[in-house]
């Protein structure tokens, strides 16, 4: 079954097609750009890109995975959208997966892990797996020392990810080189169970974890002296 | 006719989510889904808030228009959004909607200016525009005079607000008064039992020294405060506000100030035809002082119903229509959304073949 996921939660914005079958999940055609500042423009190119790399029309596609986040809003809204669009267009189902798990689940291998991206305003979004891959705590929003004493608590040995570069000092783990962001084939794996089952799409909610910035505008101010 | 075009339109610039489909000039489905309530308490558009709603409304509002038109989107011809000026979060939302159907459906995409939209929609209502003509575009974000030489390719900026927009200073007004966000229909309710003459509020840029360098340019800063100075100094001295004569000598004012500045580049340009769009065009008192002013000039006002000048998905579909029949070309996928968009870019360009 031909599978378009899409991740557009960190400044790579990413769009791949992979085959999902009986034995696994094969990486067909692949697309990734790093800029924070461009997720409208990148995705859309990138998925008819990759469509086109295969061989395949949009009809051919069985399903469509979206990382749901944590990521900042704007960005992360349009692989969201992109989803959702294109799958009601498809009649094709939508299946969410938390982008860090495409980050911390390819990682974990006996040791738990601790999964990091960028959040901007000098925190994390941040989330730990165990040995075996399964997500153990977050997905979180907090300054990277936070996130540092938590990954401690559930003794991670090791941090990965984006943000796990930009703050290792404070994070003081070993840090992973790869993957440094959402890997696509990874969200199609953890998504492969419910392709294969044909289950009921989701409807693709993102993973916010912080509140609008909405100021209730205060009372008027008088213009008089 | 069964061979015009078929034309989706989507429209996320500010707090409402559109979706709309016309076949050539006749609207088949408007549909619409509005986060206002969600702003109402702020006193204004929260952007964050509004690019939330656009996410949740977009899909369920498309099924509405979809169904409402008895289409599906395989018999659609093109999709045209509106890629700004607006909010950028928001407008992101819409065009990368527009793009996932647009790609899923293989189909083209416009990316429109919103502007050049709320002119258009009036070609749903009245028919194709006679060209040039001038339009007024007044809501709670705009406020602008055009000069519409070809509505496909390019229309001429003559004029703006160096303030507030029209829109807001209704918003502004109705809170001073007690009334609700968005102001404009309760201001205009309350006016209906008011005294237009009862208090001389200014008319911003219409001293012959402001002429000369904004002819047909609007402020509605001072206007604002002036309401605010007289309303106050009525509750310091202890005497009730009367809210109707208020309403009503506010909105005479601002639309004095509309009207006077459209007709005179009527004349000033010799065009006979006059657009008013967006939402403060659904005030009465404006539409009647259009209509009755403009007979003096031998121009024909035309207004769509207030459904249709507030932002909706028409609007968008009415100015993807046109561009279709006009042969231009459809933009490419890597479309942006921009906030500040300028007037003179009716649809972003594709690839110059
Ligand atoms: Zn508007």
């Amino acid at each position: 079954m031909l599978v378009l996921v899409v991740d557009s939660s960190t400044p790579a914005v990413t769009a791949a097609l992979v085959e999902v079958s009986a034995d696994g999940v094969a990486l067909r055609a692949h697309r990734c750009t790093v800029d924070a500042r461009a997720h409208g423009e990148l995705l859309a190119p990138e998925v008819d890109a990759v469509l086109a790399e295969a061989g395949a029309r949009p009809a051919d596609l069985a399903a469509i995975v979206a990382g749901l986040g944590p990521g900042p809003f704007t960005g992360l809204r349009v692989g969201l959208v992109t989803a959702a669009t294109m799958g009601q267009v498809l009649g094709v189902p939508t299946y969410g997966v938390c982008s860090l798990d495409g980050i911390g689940h390819p990682v974990a291998a006996g040791e738990p892990v601790l999964a990091v991206s960028d959040a901007r305003r000098r925190e994390v979004y941040w989330a730990v797996y165990d040995g075996a891959g399964q997500r153990i705590a977050g997905p979180e929003v907090s300054a990277p020392a936070v996130a540092a004493e938590r990954a401690r608590d559930l003794a991670a040995t090791v941090a990965v990810g984006d943000g796990a570069h930009r703050y290792a000092d404070v994070l003081g783990l070993p840090v992973r080189a790869e993957p440094r962001f959402p890997d696509p084939l990874e969200l199609a794996r953890l998504a492969a169970e419910r392709i294969r089952a044909g289950a009921p799409g989701e409807r693709l909610t993102p993973l916010y974890l912080r509140r609008p910035d909405a100021v209730a505008s205060i009372a008027r101010k008088p213009v008089l002296p | 006719m069964a061979d015009e075009p078929l034309i989706l339109g989507i429209e996320t610039s500010c707090d409402e989510t559109g979706v709309g489909i016309v076949r050539g000039h006749t609207l088949l489905a408007d549909a619409l889904a509005s986060s206002v309530e969600e702003h109402a308490r702020f006193g204004g558009v929260v952007p964050e808030v509004a690019s939330r709603a656009h996410l949740e409304a977009i899909v369920p509002t498309m099924d509405r228009a979809l169904t409402e038109a008895g289409v599906t989107i395989a018999d659609i011809d093109a999709i045209a959004v509106t890629s700004g000026p607006g909010l950028a979060g928001a407008l992101l939302v819409g065009v990368a909607a527009a793009k996932g159907y647009a790609l899923a459906a293989e189909k083209p995409v416009y990316g429109v200016n919103h502007l050049a939209a709320h002119v258009a929609v009036d070609t749903l209502e009245h028919g194709p525009l006679p060209e040039p003509a001038i339009a007024l575009l007044v809501s709670g974000g705009h406020s602008s005079l055009l000069l519409v030489d070809d509505l496909a390719r390019g229309v001429t900026p003559l004029g703006a607000t160096i303030d507030d927009a029209a829109g807001e200073a209704f918003d502004k007004v109705a809170r001073l008064l007690g009334l609700p966000f968005p102001g404009g229909p309760p201001i205009d309710r309350e006016a209906r039992a008011g005294d237009p003459a009862a208090i001389g509020f200014p008319r911003g840029l219409t001293a012959a020294k402001d002429l000369a360098a904004h002819r047909y340019d609007f402020s509605f800063s001072g206007l604002k405060t002036a309401v605010a100075r007289w309303v106050e100094a009525r509750q310091r001295a202890g005497e009730p506000v009367p809210v109707a004569d208020v309403a009503a000598s506010f909105q005479e004012a601002v639309c004095d100030v509309l009207t006077v500045k459209a007709l005179e580049a009527c004349r000033a340009n010799g065009i006979e035809t006059l657009v008013i769009g967006g939402g403060v065009a659904a005030n009465s008192r404006l539409r009647a002082m259009a209509e009755q002013r403009a007979e003096k000039y031998g121009v024909r006002v035309r207004v769509p119903r207030p459904k249709l000048c507030t932002d909706n998905g028409a609007m968008v579909a009415a100015l993807g229509s046109h561009l279709v029949a006009a042969g231009v070309e459809p933009s490419r996928l890597d479309l942006p959304a921009d906030s500040a968009m300028p007037l003179t870019v009716v649809s972003v360009p594709g690839d110059v073949r």
